[in-house]
């Protein structure tokens, strides 16, 4: 296991640095020149031949690509993600806050999401094809179908405006979470307790079950073997749920003016800050490996298979 | 006497109206072995399931089982867990996945033994250590603390049977339990289920495609094709005169292969 656990994490090390490159790359093949883009962004009346080059070797754009991308890379490890373009403030500070409230947003729709999807995958599994099942069923279809910007429009008009119950935006009491992460959750827990809901169902129908229940095995028993074995799928399913839970929260900080990496990185893009969407990207794609990996080892850790295969 | 009676069993699946199985009557008596042929689909894991009480809940069964002159069709679902295991055994086809795949074998075998009898965790090890190792497991404690993955279909097969040895059914139901294992653990454990019965004498319904198998264990044979019972009678008869005409297709196509099965295993 140990060992097993060391594998998956010496190969995600690659894997950041492919993405660590592409994302670099990626900045690089943009038509405009970084230099050109501080310029304008600080406001340089007319761009001169001298000032370009005296610009650029202060962006250290003088040098040779693989060196950049290296020294780029040091200084990422060091959280030093250079300056923002517009501000000239570094990327961190303004980027870390940013991802600790994106962060904020994100774990605790993760921890409704997973709770909802759990409670009602496994209600409406045990109940197939009663009223139960069909009813949450149709009524989270319903609810998945509306696009998330359109559902945070509504339940501010409803909830913020109309009652006048909870905040419209920002993030200043525990009542500003309510609506971003309602929004969030319906969106995705009507997604995953259907991952649940048909992981149970398999289970179901296995002969272990099958064969504990001839045995007369109390009902309650089984069912404990049932949600072990399915919340396996369920678990590496929700590991990989909530990097992308923290990249799509950009369309609801917005509407709800959360004052995010979403809403951060919408402002960067707009004003070709590029420092900052590249922190962004690599911040993004490393929650995603790390998520992954995390997924894998927990996986190998619930199922005896695959950690004697390893 | 017939400790088992089977009266117009119907089986019906709610979803597409479809009948399964056909108005069946059939008994099984005290200490007997009846055996189940036909081809598959014919509908021998569902009456098996049937009297169990464990079909789906879209599967609908309608008619009288009489077990030990008590119809257990109507009985509640409490009281119908509590015969399970306990009167009622079932072996399944398929070791593999007979059992939980991410736990050990022991806690299916604690579960089961805790479910029925106030033993102790050290009663039901010594329990279950003395029965495999009558089914020729070597190493019990050991096996109990595998998982299915890491054992062969035939051990599991073996120890589905130990278990039944622990528990003494009287009937036992086993649904094609050879039909997954190759040449030699098949030998085996029919070995184990000859030597079950005559040590227990529990009665005991034998599903198998094999006639040679078949000939071998059970008393009683049964025929069934597309959810009817075509042919039934003991043993000998059935296999010398058959009178339908899908039973001698069977026994001309199975006798091969239970002479090719005594050929390997060297007897005559
Ligand atoms: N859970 C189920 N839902 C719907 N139909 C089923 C179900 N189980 C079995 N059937 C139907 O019942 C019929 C008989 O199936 P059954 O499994 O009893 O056959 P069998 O005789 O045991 O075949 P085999 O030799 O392959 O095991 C099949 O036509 C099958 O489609
Ligand atoms: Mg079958």
């Amino acid at each position: 296991m140990g060992s097993y656990m060391m594998k998956r994490i010496l190969v995600s090390i690659p894997l950041l640095l492919i993405i660590s490159f592409l994302t670099f790359v990626f900045m690089n093949l943009s038509p405009q020149d970084p230099a050109e883009v501080v310029l304008h962004a600080q406001g340089v009346p007319k761009i001169t031949d001298e000032l370009m080059t005296q610009t650029k070797a202060e962006l250290g754009l003088d040098k040779p690509f693989i060196v950049r991308y290296f020294d780029w890379l040091v200084a990422c490890l060091q959280l030093d993600f250079g300056n923002s373009y517009v501000t000239g403030q570094p990327v961190w500070s303004l980027i870390g806050p940013a991802f600790l409230n994106t962060l904020k947003l994100t774990v605790v729709s993760s921890v409704v999401i997973i709770i909802l999807s759990i409670l009602l995958g496994v209600v409406c599994a045990l109940r197939e094809g009663t009223i139960i099942d069909q009813s949450v069923r149709g009524f989270s279809f319903f609810l998945a179908t509306m696009p998330p910007y359109w559902l945070a429009s509504l339940m501010i008009w409803y909830f913020a405006v109309k009652l006048d119950l909870l905040p419209t935006n920002g993030m200043d009491s525990y009542k500003s979470y309510i609506l971003p992460v309602a929004v969030i959750a319906i969106n995705y827990a009507g997604i995953y307790f259907r991952v649940v809901r048909s992981s149970v169902l398999n289970h179901l129908n296995e002969d272990y079950v099958l064969y504990a229940r001839a045995c007369g095995v109390p009902e309650r028993k089984i069912t404990m073997h049932i949600l072990r074995n399915s919340l396996q799928v369920a678990v590496s399913i929700f590991c990989m749920a909530i990097p992308i839970i923290l990249g799509s929260t950009v369309v609801i900080e917005n509407v709800f003016a959360w004052p995010g990496l979403g809403s951060l990185s919408v402002r960067s893009i707009l004003s070709r800050d590029f420092p900052i969407i590249q922190a962004y990207v690599l911040i993004l794609a490393a929650a995603f490996v790390l998520f992954n990996t995390l997924s894998d080892i927990i996986n190998a850790a619930m199922n005896p298979k695959l950690r004697k295969g390893l | 006497m017939n400790i088992l009676e089977v009266e117009n069993l119907q089986v019906t699946d709610m979803n597409t109206g479809q009948i399964i199985v056909y108005n069946s009557s059939f008994h099984l008596k005290q200490g007997n072995c009846l055996a189940i042929v036909g081809e598959s689909g014919s509908g021998k894991s569902v009456t098996c399931r049937s009297i169990m009480r464990l079909n789906k809940p879209w599967i609908h069964q309608s008619g009288d089982i009489f077990f030990k002159g008590e119809n257990v069709n109507h009985l509640s679902e409490k009281e119908m867990r509590k015969k399970r295991g306990k009167n009622l055994c079932m072996i399944l086809q398929n070791g593999m996945s007979a059992f939980d795949p991410s736990c050990v074998i022991g806690v299916h075998l604690r579960e089961t033994l805790a479910a029925h009898f106030g033993w102790s965790n050290q009663e039901i090890e010594t329990k279950m250590k003395k029965a495999m190792e009558s089914v020729m497991l070597k190493n019990p404690i050991e096996t109990m603390n595998k998982y299915p993955h890491q054992l062969s279909g035939g051990m599991l097969q073996r120890i589905m049977i130990a278990l039944a040895l622990v528990l003494e059914p009287d009937i036992m139901i086993a649904d094609e339990p050879t039909t997954a294992l190759d040449t030699i653990s098949q030998f085996e454990v029919i070995e184990q289920f000859i030597q079950l019965r005559e040590r227990m004498g529990c009665s005991m319904i034998f599903v198998s495609h094999d006639l040679g198998v078949v000939k071998k264990i059970a008393d009683d044979v049964l025929v069934m094709k597309d959810g009817k019972i075509v042919e039934r009678g003991d043993i000998s008869t059935v296999f010398s005169k058959a009178e339908h005409e899908y039973t001698r297709y069977l026994v001309s196509t199975r006798l091969e292969v239970s002479n090719h099965f005594r050929k390997i295993m060297g007897r005559v």
